[in-house]
């Protein structure tokens, strides 16, 4: 029982990381139908810019005064940043080639996700890079089960921004014009949406959330790799698509199913294999429910 | 003209802008708490130096002043194309072919090596060619296939002692095995989803060929596979037919010349088959294709296993000359790069993947400094080729014809 | 003193992929008028509407609004400057509410209370569309998509509205009201309609003038009056 409750636990929170990427995914699938296959990137990179700002807090003993607010401010800035590197990728790399073939913007993600991953990787090093050991040691321990700090920090700030970008989508002009756009871009400019504006503003939101996903991962295992986007990437496209591609709660919803079934399945079937539970269950969504829990949000549109 | 030429040189200008501000933290900010300009500086202005140029030869062209550097180059230039033109095409394929045959004589073994190495992958190239070149899928897992055939080969030539020519076409059924078990759940969900789909089910392979010790050893890999090896006749004794390995790497390399020699005609007479047809309905619109009577789910399965099937070849070739195999070897990097000959050299063109290959396999070798910098350049080629010349370095030439470009 | 023309286009050309959709249609619209252009499927009728709305992209002629030139400018810029379109379909935004739909309609306006106020009005000229406020735009029936269609529009306080069959899809007696509407929104407000149709019985009732299109070009111009009772119209439009 313990046990269960630890991997509760745990599933929840490794969900709340899975949710935030995945929110990246589906909302750019929503509005222009691509994989961002750079989305692995943005939370990696999100990773690192999170250790580097700390990093240097942290030699400037900011880090012992004020770690709450070093820790708040870093992530802020993180997010900018990788909002700032995933608008730039969308004018670069996925802009020119708005009307041409599936495959052709398709291949532009994945020579963008690899570039981005090796310009990781060349300039910050091939080996993990630590996060400053300071922050959220410790936590409450009931009997056998633990529940650390971090543990805590995690689901507090995933269910902050969950909540603020639900806010933002459901409950503002500008949310509703995203929602419109992703559901008819056509229409949405003849109503006076600017779509490439509002394009921008996916990815800029989506690579935010990722990067928040990142510098907590950072935190939670205590470093980052260039390749950490890799499988998590695959993992919250699966939650994805098991959501309903383009539906936001079902990104969340999916994230925190995949997450439990990682961890579950981890702990009661086989450790080695757990990369391979999310997967299975991708396939499963995609041959027996395809448009996935909550139904998909795209533009079914034909001009 | 000229003022849309400023449009472009002010959006290059913030992009240059916008380049350094993402550069600098990564660069810039170091953990004992200071703060640097100057790495960040460098890098950006080696980008600045080699866009500049980029675009100045651009933007120059565009305005046509380069005409008169271009004239004595350009009339040279056209002579050539125009001599070579003349020459029919079998002319070129039999000068290639000679030289590959007669390659080991004139060589060392490193050339040889390398060679062996490009051939392994114009095979894989072109197997993989058959489902993103001319069925339009794309499949980013496409080196489970050749795991698989490495893997069959080397298993049951441990575990029975099958030789490399018997358990050749195992590799390839098994592979194919494997992609009919991928492609059947897959091949029915929209285009899109095929990627990623594709991609998990590599890594899958990969995680399944590194944990399974019983099977496959895990990352300890098996050892001491046979190479190939062949009977020949011998007169020594009378006549009597003699077995010998082939371990001599020109030996080797003549092997793979036939598999890949084979994978070429193959591939080539798919293309300009009914199959390869309606393969190219399917990639120019799969709607209208399956409106028209193709069946659209049973030819893309087929053209995922066949693909499965070369790529087994290449697979169960691998693991003979390496006499080792790990699932290192089949990670979703190798997919990339395969996936990288494919795109740059040409989509469903036999001549740009085989140039693709060449120069993805031969350049690294020959600028061995810049082998840091390897994939860095792989990432942005393949997006700057899909902004620039999707069509690939040599384009396919089409099976069909389109009424516009016949003028109707 | 002749009156300006609040839309007009002069030879205008463009393509629907790479087929010549418009082969140089000229037309004028004058303040205040009802204008229909009639024609059949495949006449270019929607591709005229996307073109002066900027969807399609122009490759010969001019498109001037209010005298001044609008070709080549972005589609999102023409709902503040007046020019509006109800598209083909309808086109609601299936999973926004009701009430959302109508809120996207005045995206590029500022004015809060105005928009609160337009939109009460709305509710007042389309009751059904109030009752199912909250549902989503998916799940009205054609009819009630083509009122909420068409109060999203009015939603951008249009001076141009631009109209894209109207008609198709709806039964008779929902066609009669949208028409209906149609006629009182310009006799009210003094908004000018530029009215595509299939259905050239109903659009030459509430037309004054009208443009005949075939195959990407404009064949006769004239009267609504005068074309219903052409003997070549009522032959090939209006069924005899």
């Amino acid at each position: 029982m313990e046990f269960f409750l630890q991997q509760l636990i745990n599933g929840i929170t490794l969900g709340g990381i899975y949710a935030l990427i995945a929110l990246g995914y589906t909302m750019v699938y929503g509005i222009i139908q691509l994989i961002n296959f750079a989305h692995g990137e943005f939370f990696a990179a999100g990773g690192y810019m999170g250790v580097i700002l700390l990093s240097y807090l942290a030699a400037h003993g900011y880090m012992t005064t004020h770690p709450w607010l070093c820790l708040g401010g870093a992530l802020v800035l993180t997010m900018i940043y990788c909002a700032a590197l995933a608008m730039a990728v969308e004018k670069v790399a996925y802009k020119p080639l708005r009307y041409a073939s599936r495959l052709s913007v398709l291949l532009s993600a994945l020579g963008m996700s690899i570039f981005l991953q090796n310009g990781l990787m060349l300039t910050q090093g091939v080996y993990d890079k630590p996060y400053p050991s300071s922050l959220g040691q410790g936590g409450f321990e009931f009997g056998m089960i633990t529940l650390s700090y971090l543990q805590i920090l995690i689901v507090v700030v995933t269910v902050v921004l969950l909540v603020g970008l639900n806010a933002l989508v459901f409950k503002t002009r500008i949310g509703k014009a995203m929602r419109a756009t992703a559901q008819d871009k056509v229409m949405s400019s003849l109503v006076g949406i600017n779509s490439n504006k509002i394009i921008s503003l996916t990815f800029a939101l989506g690579a935010g959330l990722a990067a928040a996903a990142g510098v907590m991962v950072g935190l939670y295992y205590g470093s980052v790799r260039y390749d950490m986007g890799f499988i998590p990437g695959i993992k919250a496209f699966a939650a994805a698509v098991l959501g309903g591609i383009g539906n936001i709660t079902g990104a969340m919803l999916g994230g925190l199913i995949i997450g439990m079934v990682e961890i579950f399945g981890a702990g009661y079937i086989s450790g080695q294999y757990k990369d391979v539970f999310a997967f299975i269950i991708l396939i499963g969504v995609l041959y027996f429910m395809p448009t996935g829990i909550m139904g998909e949000n795209i533009d079914d549109t034909r001009v | 003209m000229i003022h849309e030429s400023k449009k472009i040189w002010k959006n290059y200008a913030i992009g240059l802008i916008w380049f350094f501000v993402l550069l600098w933290p990564l660069l810039g900010i170091h953990k004992d708490g200071s703060l640097t300009i100057g790495r960040a500086f460098s890098v950006w202005l080696y980008v600045l130096a080699g866009t500049f140029i980029c675009l100045s030869l651009y933007t120059l062209h565009k305005n046509d002043i380069l005409k008169w550097t271009g004239s004595p180059m350009a009339k040279a230039k056209d002579r050539v194309t125009a001599a070579a033109g003349a020459l029919p095409n079998w002319f070129w394929v039999l000068l290639i072919l000679t030289v590959a045959v007669l390659l080991p004589l004139f060589s060392h073994r490193y050339a040889q090596d390398v060679a062996i190495n490009v051939l392994i992958y114009i095979t894989l190239g072109l197997g993989l060619n058959i489902v993103v070149g001319l069925a339009g899928m794309l499949d980013l897992g496409y080196i489970a296939f050749y795991g698989v055939g490495a893997y069959t080969y080397a298993l049951l030539n441990l575990q029975y002692g099958m030789s490399f020519w018997v358990a050749l076409p195992f590799s390839a059924f098994f592979a194919c095995l494997a992609g009919c078990i991928i492609g059947y759940p897959t091949l029915r969900m929209r285009g899109d989803y095929l990627a990623i789909v594709t991609l998990g089910f590599g890594e899958i392979v990969r995680i399944i060929l590194n944990n399974w010790m019983e099977l496959t050893n895990g990352p300890n890999g098996l050892l001491g596979i046979k190479p190939p090896g062949i009977y020949y006749p011998s007169f020594a004794h009378g006549f009597s037919l003699e077995f010998l390995y082939l371990k001599k790497l020109y030996l080797l390399y003549y092997v793979i010349l036939f598999i890949c020699i084979f994978t070429i005609v193959a591939v080539y007479r798919l293309n300009f088959s009914r199959i390869g047809r309606a393969w190219e309905a399917i990639r120019e619109d799969e709607t209208v294709a399956e409106l028209m009577g193709v069946n659209t789910f049973r030819l893309k399965l087929l053209a995922y296993a066949m693909g499965a099937i070369f790529g087994g070849l290449a697979g169960a070739f691998f693991s003979a000359r390496m006499r080792f195999v790990s699932p290192e070897s089949f990670s979703f990097l190798e997919s990339a790069m395969v996936l990288s000959m494919v795109v740059l050299g040409g989509m469903a063109s036999i001549p740009g993947i085989i140039l693709g290959a060449f120069a993805l396999i031969v350049l690294p070798e020959v600028f061995r400094e810049v082998e840091l910098y390897r994939m860095l350049a792989f990432g942005a080629a393949m997006t700057l080729m899909m902004l620039f010349r999707p069509e690939g370095l040599i384009p396919a030439k089409r099976v069909g014809t389109r009424s516009e470009e016949r003028g109707g | 003193m002749v009156e300006q023309p609040i839309l007009e286009l002069k030879n205008v050309s463009s393509n629907y992929g790479n087929i010549k959709a418009l082969k140089g249609i000229s037309l004028k619209v004058f303040p205040g008028e009802i204008v229909t252009i009639i024609g059949a499927n495949g006449a270019g009728k929607t591709t005229t509407l996307m073109t002066i709305c900027g969807i399609v992209p122009l490759r010969e002629g001019e498109i001037y609004y209010r005298g001044q030139p609008i070709h080549g400018r972005a589609a999102d810029t023409l709902p503040a400057l007046g020019l509006c379109q109800v598209p083909e379909g309808r086109r609601i935004f299936p999973r926004l509410a009701v009430e959302e739909n109508l809120e996207m309609g005045a995206f590029f306006r500022k004015d809060q209370d105005d928009i609160r106020k337009d939109m009460a009005y709305i509710y007042s000229l389309f009751p059904v569309l109030k009752e199912r406020r909250k549902q989503h735009g998916g799940t009205l029936s054609g009819g009630e998509q083509q009122m909420l269609a068409i109060g999203r529009a009015l939603m951008s306080r249009p001076k141009v509205l631009l109209l894209d069959e109207p008609s198709l899809g709806l039964a008779p007696i929902i066609v009669q009201k949208i028409f209906e509407i149609i006629d009182d929104i310009n006799k009210r407000n003094r908004t000018t309609i530029l009215l595509v149709e299939q259905n050239a019985n109903i659009a030459l009732q509430t037309a004054q003038r009208g443009y005949v299109l075939e195959t990407g070009s404009i064949v006769m111009e004239d009267d609504a009056e005068v074309l219903m009772n052409d003997p070549r119209i009522r032959k090939a439009y209006l069924g005899e």
